[in-house]
């Protein structure tokens, strides 16, 4: 049972407004960021705690911003990504409605820290109601003197704007945020330049997660060093996780990082166990574009210790045999799920997410997405595995951004860990379309190799 | 002040900021990397094919790390002591047979009624690198032939989306009324509400189309490329954006078409109007040049005015020499 840092007063009636928030401690980091520290020390607090990005590529923040280039008379931009549309993950959506005013503490400490005066939260923009719910936040905030010019006497000047996406998956990714928020077509830039040099109308920018930004205050409240004490090694802190799919439990936990993935699908602290007394097939750990892991590779590692919750636990056995923390959307599938049809799926939606920019991505998504169609519907051949894999492999790395890579990763764990799945579908293409696979092998005990 | 760079180990010198494909396409020959959306008259375009992809082995003199991915040569700038792979490579050359593979998927293969046949980029590229035959089992995409304008047809199933001819509109034009809608396999190339694109420089939109999807419609279906006979050529034009300086495409004593001079890399050596290009097809327009060396990858080189080098055994032979002479004093005076 670990310490709640993000979510602690998430219970607390009306803690979505302003006065119900400062009476239970919050802008508390404001204060204290803006009266006595320099941004130079905010900084380096954030680079002791160890935060890792909470976006997905577990970038360690405090590096980020020291990435920062700092030119004379050139403004630089904060800019929050709120674009949250990965398949499985719910987190920051969950945070803005419940809980605006962490964001917006963490938006005011996080650029005093990196010298920005106009910061931007891009919230996708299916979410209408979290972009009402933030700009009322924002509205209370500046009315209080948090926002706006001089705040709180200290001399600090922020604007904070809240701009609905542009309705795409692809402006998620950094610098397809950046465009669309200059109003352009949301492709993805080539890097470099990286947004750290130029980034938002050609200065400066740093992009962070909501919830990156949201573990800012916690941060400075109780400072670097307490806030790396949670959390095994390199993975520190909490971290908020969507759990969804056939858990008893679904919804958003706030977990301390290193906590085993047993306890956290088992307790009935989190999610409860699997819904209907069922047994666990599979699980997507860090939303769709990580890998996906059979339920004996996931509750043990390849040398049979316990898999935890955290970056290096996730990913220990690389892509043969590990997956991802990626952005914590946790999906568990039950016996009765069909991986085929799951993949398929997933891929669907990277066809219909792809910006259509580089070619690899482009064709290559609709490529794969047409050949699991067939073999979801009992036409494939034995041949589609191999060629899946191979056109995975093209696009993988191949691309201008990383929505070719998250597009290609689950088609090829799919195809490592459930090949006769796939097999199965093509040999009894007939029962295939009627009923499913089942459990088969996918959570015998892992035998493990004997070292002589 | 200059960097200095080896790719597939041949050393070159170029000018700080140039990026990797210049610096090959300076060096010349095999190495090239091929580019179909780059084009050195556009800024910021390249990237987006990804065919130009290559290893970057060594990333500089003061920090030697290999690049973890394949870069793309065409937007990667060099820098000093930087080793870069393109052919030498395996995983290179296996990248580059999978894009070129995954360009040809949703490509019609019309090339028998396709009038950019002969010099059309892609049929090079796949020819260069493509396998005989694909693995693509499903239908292809499809979309109506369009007419922007009444001497430009858009024939977007045939596009790549190099976004060659927005970047001609945004920086060649007065103004772009032309771009991309929609996203992934759907993008295409569209007017929106079919607008003509009509302004002086809007024909340089078929030049720069690295394959049939944008098309002269005073030329279409009047002759394939490599049976006419490329003459260059100038007029005085008026127009102050346009020097007048052209290939005109001859089939016996008629004027086919009129296009921007091209180089080995089949870009455009300076961009025309649209007068000269759609308007002035008759030879009395035009002072005449000589014929026109057209790059050594199109069909059309292999023809015509290639001079006529003797054969090795003629060469060798002072009879066969003798007898060919007046053969090759002509060729050779073209």
């Amino acid at each position: 049972m670990g310490r709640k840092l993000l979510l602690e007063h998430i219970n607390v009636p009306g803690i979505n407004t302003f006065d119900v928030y400062r009476s239970k401690g919050g802008y508390a980091a404001v204060e204290k960021a803006l009266k006595t520290l320099t941004p130079d020390d905010i900084v380096e607090e954030v680079k002791k705690s160890g935060l890792r990005g909470r976006g997905g590529a577990g970038f360690p923040t405090g590096m980020k911003w020291s990435f920062l280039a700092k030119p004379e008379g050139v403004a630089r931009y904060l800019v929050c990504n709120a674009d949250e549309s990965e398949p499985g993950t719910f987190k920051d959506r969950y945070l803005m409605t419940y809980i605006p005013h962490l964001l917006i503490e963490g938006m005011i400490v996080s650029s005093f820290a990196l010298g920005a005066n106009a910061s931007y939260i891009y919230v996708r923009g299916e979410m209408m109601p979290q972009i009402r719910i933030l700009e009322k936040a924002i509205a209370e905030a500046k009315n209080k003197g948090f926002l706006g010019k001089n705040i709180l006497g200290t001399g600090y000047d922020l604007e904070l704007y809240v701009q609905p996406g542009g309705g795409a998956y692809i402006c998620g990714e950094e610098t397809a945020l950046l465009e669309s928020l200059e109003g352009k077509r949301g492709n993805p830039r080539i890097k470099p330049p990286f947004p750290a040099i130029a980034g938002l109308y050609g200065c400066p920018t740093v992009v962070n997660n909501v919830e990156s930004i949201a573990a800012v205050v916690p941060i400075i409240n109780e400072g670097g060093d307490e806030y790396a004490k949670i959390g095994v090694g390199r993975s520190t802190g909490t971290k908020l996780i969507s759990a969804g799919g056939n858990v008893k439990k679904p919804g958003v936990y706030e977990i301390d990082l290193g906590l085993p993935v047993e306890d956290f699908l088992y307790s009935d602290e989190y999610c409860g166990g699997i819904a209907g007394g069922k047994r666990l097939k599979a699980v997507v750990a860090g939303g769709s574009s990580v890998p996906i892991l059979p339920a004996n590779l996931f509750l043990k590692t390849i040398n049979n210790e316990p898999r935890l919750m955290s970056y290096e636990s996730l990913a220990d056995g690389g892509f043969v045999s590990g997956t991802m923390m990626g952005s914590g959307g946790f999906i568990a599938f039950d016996e009765d799920q069909c991986i085929v049809r799951n993949t398929w799926n997933f891929t669907r939606f990277y066809h219909h997410e792809s910006c259509g920019q580089c070619s690899p991505c482009r064709e290559g998504t609709g490529w794969m997405e047409k050949v699991l169609h067939r073999l979801e519907y009992g036409h494939g051949k034995m041949s589609d595995m191999d060629l899946l894999v191979d056109v995975s492999k093209k696009i993988e790395g191949n691309t201008i951004c990383p929505l070719g890579d998250a597009a290609a990763w689950p088609v090829a764990s799919a195809i490592r860990h459930f090949r006769d799945e796939f097999e199965w579908h093509v040999t009894n293409a007939a029962e295939a379309v009627r009923g499913n696979y089942g459990l088969a092998h996918y959570a015998d005990p892992l035998h493990v190799k004997e070292t002589a | 002040m200059s960097v200095k760079v080896t790719i597939d180990g041949i050393p070159v010198e170029v000018e700080p900021g140039t990026t990797i494909l210049n610096a090959a396409r300076q060096i010349g020959g095999d190495i090239v990397p091929p580019a179909m959306c780059y084009y050195s008259k556009l800024k910021d375009s390249g990237g987006k094919c990804r065919t130009c992809l290559v290893k970057v082995s060594k990333g500089s003199e003061k920090d030697p790390r290999p690049m973890p991915k394949l870069v793309a040569s065409c937007r990667t700038t060099v820098m000093d002591g930087m080793e870069v792979q393109n052919i030498t490579s395996p995983e290179v050359v296996e990248a580059r047979k999978g894009i070129v593979e995954i360009l040809l998927i949703n490509h019609p293969l019309d090339c028998p009624i396709c009038d950019q046949a002969g010099e059309c980029d892609l049929q090079n590229l796949a020819f260069d690198h493509g396998a005989a035959k694909t693995r693509y089992e499903f239908d292809r995409r499809k979309f109506e032939k369009i007419d922007i304008g009444d001497k430009i047809q858009l024939h977007m199933t045939r596009c790549i989306l190099c976004y060659r001819c927005v970047f001609v509109a945004d920086q060649i034009t007065d103004h772009r009324i032309h771009g991309i809608l929609n996203r992934g396999d759907h993008s295409e190339i569209s007017t929106y509400i079919k607008a003509a694109v009509d302004n002086d420089f809007s024909g340089n939109v078929i030049d720069v189309c690295p394959v049939g999807a944008l098309t002269d419609k005073t030329f279409r279906f009047k002759n394939r490329v490599w049976f006419t006979k490329p003459v260059e050529a100038h007029r005085d034009c008026d127009h102050p954006g346009c020097n007048g300086k052209v290939t005109l495409w001859y089939k016996g004593e008629d004027v086919l078409r009129v296009t921007a001079r091209k180089d080995v890399y089949g870009e455009v050596e300076e961009f025309i109007c649209n007068t000269c290009r759609f308007d002035k097809k008759s030879t009395g327009d035009w002072v005449i040049e000589g014929p026109r060396k057209v790059s050594n990858q199109s069909v059309i080189s292999a023809n015509h005015y290639e001079t006529l080098h003797p054969l090795p055994v003629v060469k060798t032979n002072i009879l066969l020499q003798e007898a060919n002479k007046e053969q090759f004093e002509r060729e050779t005076r073209l």
